[in-house]
């Protein structure tokens, strides 16, 4: 075993998932205020649309299609023993992963184009998308130059995560596996390690509590019936807009 | 009945001088920052015209409010659950900045800075966006006054309701006319913004109506931009988060008017307290449009009647906003004298800014007389040179409301969702107190006209002389009667006092929990 892939396949990995269980709370709780997607469709409007839309959707496939072969591998593996429906998938993945590619482009292109949303732009923003264009440019290739990726990935990939979780890393599968596929891992591990540091972090904020949400909000300051009330703790009352 | 408090605002047109003193004021005090330098949480519009940002009245562009689907129940126009999750990445309908206008500064320094030369140094526009040098194409009020008619008047998407001919003679040098629409926030009692905003950052007060954007919920989702149809929630580019008139509420509390009504210079600003029943919401909100205005009055609820008053304490309002509801400006404008209208009511948000429909400027004729048709004449007539009249005087009590120079229709379709009966109606009631008043301090028009023009308009001497002295005469605390927001009890507001409460004081704020 190699120092080198100790390093990238187990250092790397506990240092970023602790980044980023630490650094998005740490951030959330003191930095509430910058968690926004800082959407930039007010200063421009038209190229959003050809790079936002297929790079979200694309993404947001490829991200379940990842956590699900973690998740369910046997399932994974048994969907994939007809190769009809491993082809199947593999088509709608890569189609998906192309979609991201393509948005992705569109969107660096843009920010690097378009003058006032240079204004907008730190330096992070440039990194964070140079990271995700390598990438999708090693999943893409990855996915071409190694088939079939979706069962290799539930059968190899799927117990070397797990190992980590179950604090007893073995990484004699990555190791062995071809250099493509471990840039597209330890790639992988930086993005989850400079997430809270990054504009990713609207992912972690979706606003899926709309879809059950009542469509109108008030709010009272205080309870004035519970202040009233002499059978109320009224310390039990917290204002809810602070 | 759930009887709930709103601060309601009313606009009296007529006395409307177009300064923008009011967009000034809130400038200074709330959007003088960087990505909200295009922001007019106030401004001033001139009608016709297409106003801020660019046909904003027009649905079909920016599809905001509410519409009533096949089965009568009401849906967000470009918003929603459905559509606004979906379209989440990338908004069809979100004004970008070009449907506002760039912001822009002057470089003033190169005034004095620019080394010597053969040229005056001048100071060139640059954008406070890129700080680039740009040609200015674009302001909030471009429209003002008619400026740059053919651009902005003629495409006043109200002009919809006109017939070709109607709007071709609207625009007949001798008959133009104009009037102002100052805007902000109307602090809907059925907001499309609320409704539509994903991370549920923005929400209604529920002691004075205000609706609010909480800063830190706010995610850039955008939906409110497009949600609002006044388009009254802005993006600010710099911080990435959404921002909206505040009605002032920091001043409310300490008991002051918001600061466009307190700067306004024609004093056309009202504000008050009104008690609403808001079990009639959503009733009132999916009316038919013709109802839409008198549903929307159903709404609001008498404060002197014993039952609201038992209903409103039963829900926790205080005393002070009661009698304040009692005394509102905004209550005897909208429902006791019913002269004010909302705008737009067909965007289905149940707006609570009001509006007195202005008297426009009626249609006078010049013509050629000899002297016995002149002595014919009524003495208000006036005449030059002679033989040349102009003449405004009618001879029948409200032929002046349809002789005016913009089709009634117009101003329907701004206020009323169409309807003309709502609009004549109000616009009777502005001249039977200036008839009265005549009648009054003149002396020229006989009584029984004037007592005919207020049973007409259902009006008596007394509430003449009370709306009178209302428009004409009003001092500050009869335009804006603000209730106490409680400072006594004003911590709660802020933050949690029980935090406090047997700990070492202000200043060092630890929990007063057992240590271990």
């Amino acid at each position: 075993m190699e120092l080198s892939n100790v390093f990238l396949f187990v250092g790397l990995p506990y240092a970023a998932m602790l980044i980023f269980l630490t650094g998005t709370i740490q951030r959330y709780r003191n930095k509430g205020f910058k968690v926004s997607t800082l959407s930039s469709q007010f200063l421009e409007g038209r190229a959003l649309f050809w790079g936002s839309v297929p790079f979200h959707f694309g993404i947001l496939v490829l991200f379940f299609g990842h956590l699900s072969a973690f998740l369910l591998p046997g399932p994974t593996i048994m969907w994939n023993a007809n190769p009809a429906r491993l082809i199947a998938l593999e088509v709608t993945a890569f189609t998906f992963g192309l979609s991201t590619l393509v948005g992705l482009t569109a969107l660096f292109v843009r920010r690097l184009t378009n003058v006032r949303v240079k204004m907008v732009t730190s330096k992070m923003d440039i990194f964070l998308e140079l990271l995700l264009l390598v990438q999708v440019v090693f999943g893409l290739w990855v996915a071409i130059g190694y088939r079939w990726g979706s069962s290799w990935f539930a059968a190899d990939l799927a117990p070397y995560l797990w190992s980590l979780f179950k604090a007893d890393p073995n990484i004699s599968a990555v190791s062995a596996m071809p250099w493509p596929i471990q840039v597209h891992i330890v790639g992988a591990w930086l993005i989850i390690g400079i997430f809270p540091y990054t504009r990713l972090v609207h992912f972690l904020v979706a606003p899926l509590h709309y879809i059950t949400r009542p469509y109108q909000r008030v709010m009272w300051n205080w309870d004035r019936k519970a202040i009233r009330d002499p059978r109320t703790p009224w310390s039990a009352m917290r204002p809810k807009n602070n | 009945m759930d009887i709930r408090a709103q601060t309601s605002v009313v606009f009296h047109l007529d006395k409307c001088i177009g300064c923008h003193t009011c967009s000034i004021a809130c400038k200074n005090i709330w959007t003088d920052r960087k990505g909200a330098e295009y922001q007019w949480w106030n401004n001033v519009e001139t009608k016709p015209g297409t106003g801020y940002p660019g046909k904003w009245e027009d649905q079909s562009i920016y599809n905001g409010g509410w519409v009533k689907d096949a089965s009568g129940r009401i849906q967000l126009k470009g918003a929603g659950k459905k559509k606004g999750l979906l379209n989440i990445f990338h908004n069809p309908s979100m004004p970008t900045v070009e449907d506002y206008y760039e912001p822009f500064t002057y470089n003033y320094l190169n005034l004095i800075e620019a080394p010597p030369g053969n040229d005056q140094p001048t100071a060139r526009p640059v954008s406070l966006i890129t700080g680039e040098p740009m040609d200015v194409k674009m302001g909030p009020n471009w429209d003002d006054d008619l400026s740059g008619t053919p651009d902005y008047a003629r495409n006043d998407p109200n002009l919809a309701a006109l017939t070709p001919a109607e709007r071709s003679a609207m625009f007949q040098l001798e008959r133009m006319a104009f009037f102002y629409l100052p805007r902000i926030c109307n602090h809907c009692l059925n907001p499309g913004c609320v409704a539509s905003c994903p991370s549920g950052a923005i929400y209604k007060r529920g002691e004075d109506g205000v609706v609010l954007i909480n800063q830190k919920v706010c995610r850039a989702w955008r939906m409110c931009v497009t949600a609002c149809p006044y388009k009254k929630s802005y993006y600010n580019w710099h911080t990435g988060k959404s921002e909206k008139c505040i009605l002032c509420f920091p001043r409310m509390e300490a008991g002051y008017a918001p600061a466009c009504m307190h700067s306004c210079v024609g004093r056309i600003r009202y504000i008050g307290v009104i008690l609403y029943d808001a079990d009639k919401i959503e009733a009132a909100a999916s009316a038919e449009p013709k109802d839409l205005v008198a549903k929307q009055l159903d709404l609001l609820m008498d404060p002197f009647d014993d039952k609201v008053i038992a209903a409103a304490k039963a829900n926790g309002i205080a005393d002070s906003t009661i009698k304040a509801a009692q005394n509102s400006p905004s209550y005897k404008f909208i429902k006791q004298w019913g002269m004010a209208l909302p705008l737009h009511p067909e965007f289905r948000t149940l707006p609570m800014l009001w509006y007195v429909p202005p008297l426009l400027p009626v249609m006078a004729s010049v013509t050629q007389t000899d002297g016995a048709q002149k002595d014919k004449l009524n003495p208000i007539a006036k005449t030059w040179q002679d033989n040349w009249l102009y003449d405004t005087s009618t001879e029948e009590l409200w032929g002046t409301v349809e002789q005016a120079r913009f089709p009634l229709k117009y101003l329907a379709s701004l206020f009323s969702a169409g309807e003309t009966g709502e609009i004549s109606m109000r616009l009777k009631k502005l001249m039977a107190v200036r008839i009265y008043r005549r009648w009054k301090t003149v002396g020229d028009i006989p009584e029984a006209k004037m007592t005919k023009a207020l049973k007409e308009t259902g009006l008596t001497q007394e509430s003449a002389e009370a709306i009178f002295y209302l428009t004409a005469l009003a001092k500050f605390n009869d335009r804006f009667v603000i209730p106490p927001a409680h400072r006594e009890q004003a911590m709660e507001m802020l933050e949690f006092t029980g935090d406090v409460k047997g700990s070492t004081g202000f200043g060092f704020r630890e929990k007063p929990e057992r240590g271990m």
